[in-house]
């Protein structure tokens, strides 16, 4: 216990140590003398209201949501360890958000080559985020509502790569992972499509994180799973789900919360808010009864972990699309979302081999590659003056950018995962005990099992 | 007296234990159990990962009676619990030594 404390320790002091004084001038300038201070626009109270509401919905995605979809999925042994990587994940995550990830991702630089890159660290400890703070980048809510509200995002993207990693991690190293995943990649990531960086100023559409989420999060799942490599006893041993009535619950939950996710990436409560809710729904059902109508014709039989994870592969689609499409190209984007990830998650993983225990690649990666092509593809300006799209609009440059953000996002994220896990693993080893994987986690890493 | 053993199928337990229970048998104990006979296992999958399991869920029924009522107890057993199908279970009737009410000390036959 206390390695574990000193790792994390050194971990986040050595960070925060080297991104504040090394690379920001900002501070430095912000020394010598104050910027000119903007006029603070006025505050929309049902802005903030659907804010609010967006923000705890999100969170309800990860705890219980995720939380159950991943834990019905393992094996008995390891159920507690499943949901526990969720809550975990939710809990170091929210204090680096508040240290320094919000600051990376959502503030200015004020140097303009470096804002490409990466945010300030003027709100280090978020101290200039006094009581009535705005963001510029959500004019009408208050910045306290808008840094937890992508909080929130920053919980559930690294927390997906746990369906990757599941039933052989050790738990020190996955909150050390989780941690230095969300400063190293999480928050530079988002800062190039949301912040003002590379990928936003060349016109990347990605409304409420196909890339930035999941293609992120999924790309880092396929890593941990090459690195970690398969679970003991896979394709021998018996590795059916605990208990998928949780898998169903959470799938559920995610749907739910997902509402929050898209319709409040809006970050008003306006008629983009409105369509967003209405293409999620609608691109949501076509993607699970697409998934079903796969595996009905292929396995003989509807299953219900099939229906799911089909629905949620298209929330993960419809994801980067949602404000930008109309009902019609949600109806697409769902479906192609339910045929593609389908075939991905049981075909294509079978194929190569590798152990991506529940899927984080097949679904999250794929769906949110696929969503982020096809947003460009079905982009109505008549929907969002923002989104030119190549078959309503002719714009077929669009696809390019949105090529370049996957490209982009997807090479980032498999290197730098890729080094941290490495250099985890030097530090304090990656994997259980081959003992402790068959004994089980739940009771070798925290001492508790389900009866 | 007999001990009769019953593996069934876990829903006929009720029409089971009515059975038994209109034949004057005035208990029973039931455990849940796992196993197989010529019926095999069955074949889950889950997102295109099958898995053989050779152990399907049974009841087992343990009620030990008077000797002369042992046949009618099977009988009533086999009726009950038939479906025709494969799976249905098996009986087995083995002999008790001794039976012992632990609250009056009551043994064998007056103790069932």
């Amino acid at each position: 216990m206390v390695k574990l404390a000193k790792y994390l320790f050194a971990t986040v002091a050595a960070l925060a140590v080297f991104l504040i004084f090394k690379l920001d001038p900002a501070l430095a300038q912000e020394a010598a003398g104050a910027a000119p201070a903007a006029p603070t626009p006025p505050i929309n109270t049902g802005d903030t209201a659907w804010m609010l509401t967006s923000t705890a919905l999100v969170l309800l995605m990860t705890i219980p949501g995720l939380a159950l979809f991943y834990g019905g999925m393992v094996r008995k042994k390891n159920v507690l360890a499943t949901v526990g990587q969720a809550f975990g994940a939710t809990c170091i995550i929210t204090v680096l958000w508040m240290i320094i990830g919000y600051s990376i991702a959502f503030t200015t630089n004020d140097s303009e080559s470096l804002q490409k890159w990466i945010g300030s660290f003027k709100y280090f400890m978020l101290k200039p985020m006094t009581i009535d703070a705005v963001n510029p980048l959500a004019g009408s809510i208050p910045e306290s509502v808008y840094m937890t509200f992508q909080m929130t995002f920053a919980i559930i993207t690294p927390a997906l790569i746990a369906g990757s990693l599941a039933d052989r991690m050790k738990f020190s190293s996955f909150m050390v992972f989780m941690g230095a995943w969300l400063i190293l990649v999480y928050s530079p990531i988002a800062h190039w499509v949301w912040g003002g960086g590379w990928l936003g100023q060349l016109g990347a559409l990605d409304y409420a994180g196909g890339t930035v989420v999941h293609l992120n999060a999924g790309t880092a799942g396929l890593v941990c799973a090459l690195v970690l490599g398969p679970r003991h006893g896979l394709g021998k041993e018996n590795m059916a789900p605990y208990n998928l009535v949780y898998s169903v619950i959470g799938a559920s939950l995610l749907w739910v919360g997902w509402f929050g996710f898209n319709a409040g990436s809006a970050v008003t409560a306006n008629v983009n808010a409105g369509m967003a809710m209405a293409v999620t729904q609608i691109a949501t059902a076509a993607a699970a009864l697409a998934w079903m109508v796969c595996e009905w014709m292929i396995a003989k039989k509807p299953s219900i972990l099939g229906l799911v994870s089909g629905a949620v592969a298209g929330l993960v689609a419809i994801t980067p699309a949602s404000g930008f499409v109309n009902p019609t190209g949600a109806l697409i984007i769902g479906i192609a979302a339910g045929v593609v990830c389908y075939f991905a998650a049981v075909h294509v993983k079978k194929a190569f081999g590798y152990d991506d225990a529940l899927d984080a690649f097949g679904v999250h990666a794929v769906g949110g590659a696929l969503g982020a092509m096809m947003t460009g593809m079905f982009a109505s300006s008549a929907i969002n003056s923002a989104g030119k799209g190549w078959l309503i609009d002719g714009n077929a440059h669009q696809m390019l950018i949105q090529f370049y953000d996957v490209a982009g996002t997807f090479v980032y994220c498999a290197v730098m995962t890729f080094i941290i896990l490495k250099v985890i693993d030097i530090i304090m080893g990656l994997r259980v005990s081959q003992a402790v994987e068959v004994e089980g986690l739940d009771i070798n890493l925290h001492g508790e099992v389900v009866q | 007296m007999k001990l009769v053993m019953a593996i069934i199928k876990p829903f006929k337990l009720d029409e089971v234990r009515q059975a038994l229970t209109e034949l004057g048998l005035q208990g029973m104990t039931v455990t849940e159990v796992k196993g197989y006979g010529r019926q095999k296992g069955h074949t889950e999958i889950y997102r295109g990962a099958e898995y053989a399991v050779n152990f399907l869920p049974k009841i087992k029924i343990e009620v030990v009676v008077p000797a002369a009522v042992v046949d009618r107890a099977v009988d009533a057993i086999v009726a009950a619990a038939k479906t025709g199908q494969i799976g249905d279970g098996k009986i087995f009737v083995v002999p008790v030594e001794q039976t012992v009410r632990i609250r009056t000390g009551e043994t064998n036959e007056s103790a069932l």
